[in-house]
């Protein structure tokens, strides 16, 4: 987690327009999003949001607050990023040659990623983990070249037992 | 029972309570309208001049009513002349429905014509709003619709019903209407750190806002100033919840506050806000506004505490509700002291502006006192002669003054006026307005006209944009740049030509004929109040500033 950053996981109704309703309401409050990623939940009816943000303790409650207001926002937790399992996901080309193909395999095996796709002058990796893992991987590759890459924003879920979704009336 | 989409729409309003909605009728909505046909007899319907006028009225309707004002507008055009409206009714929290007609589904999104996505364009603007697909839906939607437009905060709702949605055929059931609840989740524990802070205080001010309003807590309100001997100041919004003739009234705070009113609040150790959202116009600069004082927010939004001023004790819920709960626990105190201060800031006499005009806009507004009772509803427009009536109009009973607070929409007034009108049951309603504001909107005259509404309007006349040409003259050295609107229009002959009574009055003499003609006759009156141009609204603080930088004249 960068500087400022926080973690805020929003179960939202699952229909078309919410997307807009949440992002919308983000941008005309004057407020940033680092990243988002929305998809259904185990029960249809819902759809999860992890966003991350940047602000200090009164941007956290004032963004809560308003999304809190919507009528597609359902629940809402800031999650604290020690009790918080956080993933994000690299997919990412990069040019290899006979000389660098070895090095590179070496180092997607160090960082737990896989090859995805097999050319004679490039490779596809997927690298899954916290942001700082993806950085420090991308930082190392791209001595040889990054042709194309695409990363999703964090996904997250609090550790432990419960199930966020189950305590929703 | 079967029913067709229009028909789920007109048993469901009349389920939650509307018997009057405002509109424009129009290709998306002709179902609508011709279920309305049949129904003229359990909804009346006032079909105003400009979708933006019958969207103001509806507001005005819920702020005179307290119930859910409704407005119809077709598709495309109809539905963006709203959404000024709509957007007033967020700002202010009033409690409207917009139903809007659109094009059938099959020709969604292909830019069909009078196509517009208005549910996209107004979701800034509402408290939420839907897009209807499937009939069976319906009725429970505008059922929610109701339902979120009232609670908590009221404010906007729209549905956006496709053509064919209005047409097609479902089950339909009346249903019982969920009764909103007064809300209160101020715990016993902050209701005692507040109860605390009061009776520490030695400087109390009572800061009240629309919230007071909207909740009816002026009784309250006022009992709590007695008891513990605090002056009660306003945000405009909040001006009628209680009496003028209260002894602890103070009037207006803020911008354009009355002189003690505003340094009574820069001077309090503790402001005890209720119902207000702290608007840069009643604040100014915000890192001063606390300096010296503690605060205890009430209101029923949670999302406004520690918004916009950082709050020492805060209690969410219902204003009357939780001034309730906390008259329960303040014991009785006197702050003779403190009193005496505020007398004599109120002994202070606010200057003039402008010394030798024939006709001060606080003369003419104490003559239309003459003429008006406790319940008449009164409505501004946006501009100088908003603050004059907001300074010196003494409003008596919650509900009855109607003006564009957050929004600040120069044109609100005339649809205001109709829909205030029409919501007290037709009896003679004011508005006063400016030649500015009057000329944006001044069509819906000829609604006034046709359904025979007693207004009087109030044109303060002095051919220029006065509130931007006073900000020219304080803040841009004079230059006053496409200011002077240079116009000649004759509003007598206007008022004559749209089939409504004239009046030109120069002087108070000349204003109290055409009054007493105005509130004699039947159907809007205008009167046109010839005012000088030099004339200010004073106090006035900068944006930003506080009471340092106050100008008295």
């Amino acid at each position: 987690m960068k500087q400022g950053q926080f973690i805020l996981s929003v179960l939202v109704a699952n229909h078309a327009g919410v997307l807009t309703r949440v992002s919308g309401l983000f941008s005309r409050r004057n407020y940033n999003i680092d990243s988002l990623n929305v998809a259904v939940t185990e029960d249809p009816l819902f759809s999860r949001m992890t966003i991350i943000a940047r602000g200090d303790q009164a941007v956290r409650e004032q963004i809560t607050k308003q999304l809190s207001k919507l009528q597609d926002v359902k629940k809402i937790e800031l999650l604290t990023p020690e009790k918080t399992v956080l993933r994000e996901h690299l997919l990412i080309k990069i040019k290899v040659t006979k000389k660098t193909r070895g090095e590179i395999v070496e180092s997607v095996n160090i960082f737990r990623g896989r090859v995805v796709d097999f050319n004679i002058d490039a490779l596809t990796v997927e690298v899954t983990g916290e942001s700082d893992k993806l950085d420090a991987f991308i930082k190392f590759v791209s001595q040889f070249g990054i042709l194309e890459m695409c990363r999703a924003g964090a996904l997250a879920v609090k550790r432990g037992a419960g199930n966020d979704n189950k305590e929703e009336e | 029972m079967k029913a067709t989409g229009t028909k789920v729409i007109i048993e469901t309003l009349i389920e939650q309570g509307c018997d009057t909605v405002f509109g424009y009728p129009g290709g998306a909505v002709l179902s609508i309208y011709d279920e309305l046909y049949g129904h003229s007899d359990r909804i009346r319907h006032i079909t105003c001049a400009h979708e933006q006028g019958a969207a103001h009225a509806a507001d005005a309707y819920s702020r005179v009513t307290g119930k859910v004002g409704v407005v119809i507008a077709t598709s495309g055009p109809g539905a963006t002349n709203l959404v000024t409206g709509i957007a007033n009714a967020y700002l202010d929290s009033s409690p409207v429905v917009a139903i809007t007609g659109n094009v059938p589904l099959s020709l969604l999104g292909k830019d069909s014509f009078q196509e517009v996505d208005i549910t996209g364009i107004t979701m800034p603007v509402t408290k939420h709003n839907y897009i209807v697909k499937d009939v069976n839906e319906l009725a429970n939607l505008i059922r929610e619709a109701f339902f979120i437009a009232q609670s908590g905060r009221p404010g906007p709702v729209l549905i956006d019903v496709p053509k064919d949605v209005q047409t097609a055929v479902c089950d339909f059931e009346h249903k019982k209407v969920i009764k909103k609840k007064r809300v209160c989740s101020a715990t016993e524990e902050q209701l005692l750190k507040a109860t605390e802070l009061i009776s520490q205080s030695k400087k109390p001010y009572i800061y009240c806002g629309g919230g007071a309003v909207i909740s009816q807590a002026g009784k309250e309100i006022a009992k709590l100033a007695e008891r513990i001997d605090s002056p009660i100041g306003f945000s405009m919004m909040g001006l009628s919840a209680v009496s003028a003739d209260n002894p602890y009234w103070l009037g207006m705070t803020g911008m354009h506050g009355r002189f003690a009113s505003t340094k009574a609040h820069s001077e309090a150790d503790l402001i005890i806000a209720a119902g207000v959202r702290f608007s840069d116009r009643a604040t100014g600069n915000r890192s001063k506004y606390t300096q010296n004082a503690k605060v205890i927010h009430i209101d029923i939004d949670p999302a406004e505490i520690n918004k916009n001023i950082e709050t020492h004790c805060s209690l969410v819920g219902d204003v009357g509700t939780v001034v309730t709960k906390l008259l329960d626990k303040v014991e009785k105190k006197t702050n003779t002291q403190w009193m005496d201060a505020v007398q004599k800031m109120k002994d202070l006499k606010e200057m003039r502006s402008c010394k030798d005009s024939v006709m001060h806009p606080e003369d003419i507004i104490e003559k239309v006192m003459e003429y008006t009772d406790a319940s008449t509803i009164v409505a501004t427009d946006v501009g100088q002669h908003q603050m004059w009536v907001a300074q010196y109009y003494r409003f008596k009973k919650p509900r009855t003054h109607l003006t564009s607070g957050g929004l600040g929409a120069m044109g609100f007034g005339m649809g205001a006026a109709i829909g205030g009108c029409v919501a007290s049951g037709g009896k003679r309603t004011v508005l006063f307005t400016g030649d500015g504001s009057f000329g944006m909107n001044l069509i819906e005259l000829a609604t006034a006209v046709t359904y025979k509404l007693p207004l009087v309007i109030l044109i303060f006349n002095n051919g220029v944009l006065g509130m931007v040409r006073q900000w020219q003259h304080a803040f841009f050295d004079s230059r006053y740049s496409h200011t002077t609107l240079d116009r000649k229009t004759d509003f007598v002959k206007l008022a004559q030509a749209f089939g409504a009574s004239g009046y030109r009055a120069t002087d108070i003499k000349t204003l109290d004929e055409a009054l007493k003609k105005a509130f004699s006759t039947q159907g809007p009156a205008v009167i046109d109040c010839v005012i000088d141009k030099e004339e200010k609204v004073y106090p006035m603080i900068p944006p930003e500033g506080s009471i340092d930088d106050i100008i008295t004249r």
